[in-house]
């Protein structure tokens, strides 16, 4: 096959560029220009680009650079941006992959005359019932079937993930061995846009004029302030500044008008939740299926049933076995098949 | 480059077989540091003087008044920062479509730049009042020849007709980069205080440059250091370079004439054969505001990264706009300072012809373009 590689600068990528190359397939490495601005642990840094080229070199591949940073300014930071106004939990990695990686890779690919689209993520292609699921990466530890769950069976049937079944560390022996210059480099952490230096407070704080918001207890009384209210999370316990003493208190609601409710931790308690934007894999599965839910990209998977859907629309509610804290809204919800080993679907939280 | 059709002399031509013959010499035993004091030393400066002189022939100026540097870019930021450095209080003018080698030097002065015409050329009028209104104090304009990336001409006599009235003590420059191959400079050099150009942009070798320094103009030097080039432009000759570049610039101003005529027959063929093939496609500028072997179009419904893209898969060498560190296509400057809309602006495709091209590569590249906007165009 002619296969597209997003190289992001990284050992996972590379290794699936190397890994396309044994399998005999036809290899052009990409790199995606997504973010202009500052950047430290981006994939999208100058530096990321040149150890990106300097793998296609080795392996004699060609390589690519593609500018999508208007994309990537429309669809995962105006968003992530307009998601804090509003007092939500957003997931921007997610976003980039629904929308840039296998949206506007996937399309460019396709004028291009690619057959596939491959990435360097610790997930896998099932096939159960003559259809594609993602399923988890073989690493458990590194398992990315969480950012990719909006791929369905159509998209899957021309996505590889080459790198799905090993485990970091053969990834690492892999690269080593073939003397790649990426073996050793770091993982990327957290979000490429978002400094180190800076964080998440300074990005925001640029876009966004703070507001100070009022802290009150689950009676109303106020009992502290806290600067910001777009960077406050539901859940959040340290960082309110509140007075000692007492049980622990949780932000259990947020109004961006701005007040900011905190209190004991049954507060946050739910026996079900609302979940929008479904993107099924396959066809939606019947109300009153089992399933496992995860509701952050390294968290365990919880036992659930959907007992609510609208699958005229694009939302659905699951009920818990037992009750559950409950997920941020904006947090990406992933629904999992009752043996955990593959994605059914999956949405935000409400 | 067998097999190859290449489209992309704006970028970079290839050299010339004479200058290559030219500078081996002086890779090899020829090696002497011209600044020495022994015999071997003294043959060097004699090729480095000889090809100043060859220099200053073409450019129509003093053989004092050429200095060599290491690239175009270098010879841009020398005119333009290094005249603001000798004069308390300048201020820095250019249009919004000059290259970045001039664009960022106003820029990290907080300077002027005023807008185009739709063609891309200097807005005089604009130009005018943008020197008015800075009332008086010094000015250090820059204004280019010809266009990098849509070929067109700035009437540098023009310019500095308008310069001379609304800022009788400015200093003038033009990044002439790309207009070596096209223009007589002769008739450039008079009207300007400073003149860039690049080695490779005329089947010279890389690394190697030119700024052309009138002698009653005063600026800083760039690198200061063993005071070569006469104090403007330290740092050991780049002999070889220097050698060949002057034989790639003797050899372009004797056969320019003939090629200008050859080019723009083939230019003309590239284009035409590109618009009567596809709809839906137009030229960036006209013909009469450009130079003979640029052609720039603007094709509807495509994005260039994958028209480059196919093309490169079908061996021709074509590109858009300018690429970022990383190698990214960037939008144009250019074609927004021109008000080209961002939905055309990304379908734009630069080709640029030069002294290798043929009629055959004109023909293949017409072919290449036409099949490959056919076929992004498919719907999917």
């Amino acid at each position: 096959m002619k296969v597209l590689v997003a190289l992001s600068g990284g050992v996972d990528s590379s290794v699936a560029a190397a890994e396309l190359l044994a399998a005999g397939h036809e290899v052009v490495g990409i790199t995606m220009r997504l973010w202009g601005g500052e950047s430290d642990t981006g994939c999208c840094s100058i530096a990321d680009v040149d150890d990106a080229r300097r793998v296609a070199q080795q392996l004699g591949i060609d390589h690519l650079v593609f500018n999508f940073t208007d994309d990537f300014e429309q669809h995962v930071v105006t968003p992530y941006v307009d998601a804090h106004r509003v007092g939500l939990t957003p997931n921007p990695c997610i976003e980039c992959n629904r929308h840039i990686k296998f949206h506007r890779l996937s399309e460019r690919a396709d004028l291009l005359g690619f057959d596939a689209v491959a990435t360097g993520h610790h997930a896998t292609v099932v096939e159960r019932d003559g259809k594609c699921w993602v399923g988890r990466g073989h690493d458990a530890a590194k398992d990315q079937s969480y950012v990719v769950h909006m791929l369905t069976g159509i998209d899957l049937a021309r996505t590889l993930f080459p790198i799905g079944a090993m485990t970091k560390a053969q990834v690492r022996e892999r690269a080593a061995a073939l003397g790649l210059r990426t073996a050793a480099k770091p993982d990327s952490q957290d979000v490429c846009f978002i400094t180190d230096h800076g964080g998440r407070a300074a990005f925001l704080g640029e876009r966004i004029e703070f507001r100070r918001a009022r802290v009150v207890d689950s009676e109303g009384s106020v009992v502290g302030e806290v600067p910001a209210v777009e960077m406050v999370t539901l859940g959040q316990r340290r960082g309110l500044h509140l007075p000692g003493g007492g049980p622990k208190q949780y932000v259990v609601h947020i109004d961006p008008a701005p007040t900011v409710m905190v209190g004991d931790e049954a507060l946050l308690q739910r026996e079900a939740m609302t979940v929008r934007d479904v993107v099924w894999v396959n066809d939606p599965p019947r109300n009153g299926a089992e399933m496992r839910v995860q509701c952050s990209a390294h968290g365990a998977t919880t036992a659930a049933t959907l007992t609510a859907d609208d699958f005229g629309g694009t939302s659905c509610e699951v009920r818990w076995h037992a009750p559950q804290r409950r997920v941020a809204p904006g947090q990406s919800v992933v629904f999992y098949d009752p043996t955990d080993a593959f994605v059914l679907g999956g949405g935000i939280a409400v | 480059m067998a097999g190859f059709t290449y489209l992309d002399h704006a970028a970079t031509t290839p050299m010339r077989a004479e200058a290559v013959a030219a500078m081996l010499p002086f890779l090899t035993e020829r090696f002497a540091n011209p600044s020495g004091s022994h015999r071997f030393a003294r043959a060097t400066r004699q090729a480095v003087d000889e090809a100043r002189d060859v220099v200053a022939e073409v450019l129509g100026c003093g053989p004092g008044e050429v200095v060599f540097t290491g690239s175009g870019t270098e010879a841009d930021n020398t005119a333009v920062l290094g005249s603001l450095a000798v004069r308390p209080g300048a201020v820095a003018v250019c249009p919004a479509a000059e290259h970045h080698a001039v664009l960022e030097c106003v820029h990290k002065v907080d300077g002027v730049v005023v807008p185009t015409t739709a063609t891309g050329a200097v807005d005089l009028a604009a130009l005018a009042a943008a020197l008015d209104a800075l009332d008086g104090r010094p000015v250090v304009v820059s204004v280019m020849t010809v266009n990098n990336e849509v070929g067109t001409v700035n009437d540098i006599a023009a310019v500095a007709t308008v310069v001379r009235r609304h800022a009788p003590k400015a200093v003038l420059h033009t990044d002439a980069v790309q207009a070596a191959s096209w223009l007589d400079l002769r008739t450039i050099t008079p009207h300007v205080d400073f003149l860039s150009l690049s080695a490779h942009k005329f089947g010279g070798p890389k690394g190697v440059g030119v700024l052309f320094a009138r002698n009653s103009v005063a600026f800083r030097p760039l690198l200061i250091g063993g005071g070569q080039e006469r104090e403007r432009r330290s740092g050991t000759h780049n002999v070889a370079g220097i050698v060949a570049l002057a034989e790639a610039l003797r050899l372009t101003d004797v056969e320019r004439v003939d090629e200008v005529a050859r080019l723009r027959h083939l230019r003309d063929a590239l284009v035409d054969g590109i618009i009567d093939a596809l709809p839906g496609v137009r030229e960036t500028v006209g013909r009469a505001h450009k130079v003979a072997g640029s052609a720039h179009l603007c094709i509807e419904g495509i994005e260039n990264e994958a028209l480059l893209y196919m093309l490169d898969e079908a061996a021709v060498c074509a590109s858009a706009a300018s690429a970022c560190a990383a190698g990214a296509m960037e939008p144009s400057h250019v074609l927004a300072a021109m008000g080209v809309p961002t939905a055309l602006a990304v379908g734009s495709l630069r080709l640029t012809l030069g002294h290798t091209t043929t009629a055959a590569d004109v023909e293949r590249g017409v072919e290449a373009v036409v099949a490959a906007v056919r076929r992004l165009r498919r719907p999917t």
